[in-house]
């Protein structure tokens, strides 16, 4: 019927709609959209000439490309990881399945300037990881390597906690119907069980690239912060904070919001279509 | 392709789900296991199709040891309750998904593939339907296409796992019909699980009544209805009553007064035991002596007939007899009962 679907709101026997949405409305906009329309408004104060001239500043490039590059890699590690430590803490019961399960929460609750120190110590020419890397040339601990580690160590959770809930649902009879076709194992896991799973991989893989994008903390201690090299967004802003150079700290925040924003609607959108496709309808 | 099953065990664990399990199967036989819920019959089936390991026994298919071989490498097609299709697959794909998995030596190309595929959905009667998703399709016609998938692998067997039992009356009815035809077409050794007697008995070829794990019977509808080898058959399988008797001196007692029934051929020694009798197998008699006396409860009008509930002896056994819709028979009446036929069972 074309004036229900013309209707701001479908028919519902379910009250309280409007006070509801009125209340999401109101919490939105006060937690989230107005820090963020001041921030639109300081950077399109600056005027188009001078916010590209500080935006597309080599320093800030280079920041920007570490800052979503690094955080691109640490979510697509977590998503291969995540995922295989999703499968065994819900598809196998082994003695300390408890205690695992319980530690994937752990990079949540540490201070990330905690996790830092922690990496850095570890990950540090002379530290006991980095001691074996030392030899072969590959530095960890001061370069943007470093900044990959200390994401992935971060967002770990996310990809595992995700998956993990639909990973439990599935049902098993699928598989058995893979393997009564003759399927392999791999092929089942392949083309059955994982299809199902790319909703709750992506919204996984999509929370732990925001977290990554917004991380500061562990970051700065272990990435070294050499300026073009292994300085991420968040910091500079800092930096320019720190210079009371206002406008260049703003046109940085403006990017990082603007290339998040793009970022997140389109992978919600793939989001859309991969539940569409693989949707959980039966 | 036939099938042999010997002395077959099987605990999930330490519960023991099957002792000591025989049966064979003859080709193209189509089979009912028959049971109530924990009789083992499901158990069977998936031992049947590897998806559970055997404890003991073995299995035969034709003159192959199938008892070890793995799932993949049985052979099986094997149909769920709950249809079990790829939901992220089109119709076809779910039905090609089998020759698509195939090693590349033996997997059919694409177009092959997708012309069986065709073919099966008019076989299974639902052309045209190819590119639609499983969430778009009824119960029914989701049953029909994970029949489709199972087939298309060329099976040599066909195992069906409560395949109606999610389907509504009218749809499992329909689907029964069609599931017979498909068999006496395509001449697959076919087994399904079913706890709906009305169901194993309309469709199969034989019957196999299953109970904590043990097989009680295996027979035809005629045979398990009409010559019950156990109580536990006699009363699983359509309506029943069952009254205590004693057997003294080769003769059939019930609370004191001797009945005027031959013992029968079945072989009941002396003592306690258990006389089974079907409602409809009981008649009103105006003849007393040796009959059953009992007083009218109550009376149940049901579709074809009419049922009376009588209390019988000074222990109050209940009997349900069955009358013409006809008979005019009130509460608090005293009848007397001869029974046409019945079955006696020891119960020492």
């Amino acid at each position: 019927m074309t004036s229900a679907r013309l209707a701001f709101k479908q028919p519902s026997i379910l009250p309280g709609f409007g006070l509801s949405f009125g209340f999401t409305l109101a919490y939105l906009g006060l937690i989230v959209l107005f820090p963020l329309a001041v921030l639109i408004l300081k950077s399109a104060g600056l005027g188009w000439t001078e916010f590209w001239r500080l935006a597309l500043d080599p320093r800030t490039v280079a920041a920007l490309r570490l800052s979503f590059g690094a955080s691109a890699i640490a979510a697509a590690i977590n998503l291969v990881f995540g995922l295989l430590i999703a499968w065994v803490l819900v598809r196998y019961r082994f003695v300390g399945r408890r205690l695992i399960d319980a530690m994937i929460d752990l990079p949540f609750a540490l201070p990330t300037a905690v996790a830092g120190i922690a990496l850095t110590a570890i990950y540090a020419p002379n530290g006991w990881v980095g001691q074996f890397f030392a030899p072969l040339g590959i530095k960890i601990a001061y370069t943007p390597l470093g900044a990959v580690v200390a994401l992935v160590f971060v967002s770990l959770p996310f990809v595992v906690r995700t998956v993990e809930p639909v990973l439990a649902e599935i049902d098993r009879e699928r598989e058995e119907a893979a393997a009564t076709l003759g399927a392999s194992r791999l092929l089942t896991v392949w083309r059955v069980v994982l299809p199902s799973l790319v909703p709750a991989l992506l919204t996984g893989f999509t929370l732990a690239l925001a977290r990554s994008i917004g991380e500061y903390g562990s970051v700065i201690f272990i990435a070294g912060n050499i300026p073009y090299v292994s300085e991420i967004a968040p910091l500079l802003i800092v930096i320019r904070l720190e210079e009371f150079d206002y406008p260049a700290a703003t046109a940085i925040a403006a990017m990082m919001l603007g290339i998040s924003f793009v970022l997140l609607l389109t992978i919600n959108l793939i989001g859309a279509w991969s539940r569409r496709r693989f949707g959980h309808a039966v | 392709m036939d099938i042999r099953i010997q002395k077959v065990s099987k605990a999930f664990d330490r519960f023991p789900a099957l002792h000591d399990v025989s049966l064979s199967i003859r080709s193209g036989e189509l089979i009912a296991l028959l049971g109530p819920s924990g009789s083992g019959k499901t158990t069977l089936l998936r031992l049947i199709a590897g998806l559970e390991a055997l404890d003991a026994g073995r299995i035969h298919f034709g003159d192959t040891d199938a008892s070890h071989l793995s799932v993949q490498e049985r052979n099986v097609g094997f149909v769920f309750q709950h249809y079990a299709l790829f939901k992220h697959m089109s119709v076809l794909d779910n039905i090609g998904f089998g020759l698509a998995v195939r090693p590349w030596r033996t997997r059919p190309s694409g177009a092959e593939i997708h012309r069986r595929a065709e073919a099966l959905l008019e076989l299974i009667q639902l052309p045209g339907l190819g590119h639609r998703f499983p969430a778009q399709l009824s119960g029914g016609q989701r049953q029909r296409i994970a029949l489709a998938r199972a087939l298309a692998i060329e099976p040599r067997v066909l195992l069906l796992d409560e395949p109606f039992g999610a389907l509504d009356a009218k749809v499992r009815k329909d689907l029964r019909r069609w599931l017979r035809e498909l068999h006496d077409e395509t001449g697959h050794t076919t087994v399904f699980v079913t706890h709906d007697q009305e169901e194993a008995m309309e469709l199969a070829d034989r019957v196999v009544v299953m109970s904590n794990g043990r097989i009680e019977q295996i027979g035809t509808a005629d045979e398990i209805y009409d010559s019950p080898a156990s109580p536990f058959v006699f009363s699983f399988i359509g309506a029943s009553n069952a009254l205590k008797v004693t057997i003294e001196y080769g003769r059939i007692h019930h609370a004191g007064q001797p009945l005027a029934l031959p013992k029968g051929d079945a072989a009941v020694p002396d003592g306690p035991a258990k006389l089974y009798l079907r409602p409809h197998d009981l008649r009103l008699t105006d003849d007393g002596a040796g009959a059953i006396r009992g007083i009218v409860t109550g009376t149940r009008r049901t579709s074809g007939t009419r049922l009376l509930e009588i209390e019988v002896g000074p222990q109050r056994e209940r009997l349900e007899v069955e009358v013409p819709v006809s008979a005019t028979i009130a509460a608090r009446e005293t009848v007397t009962l001869r029974p046409e036929r019945w079955q006696l069972y020891s119960d020492a």
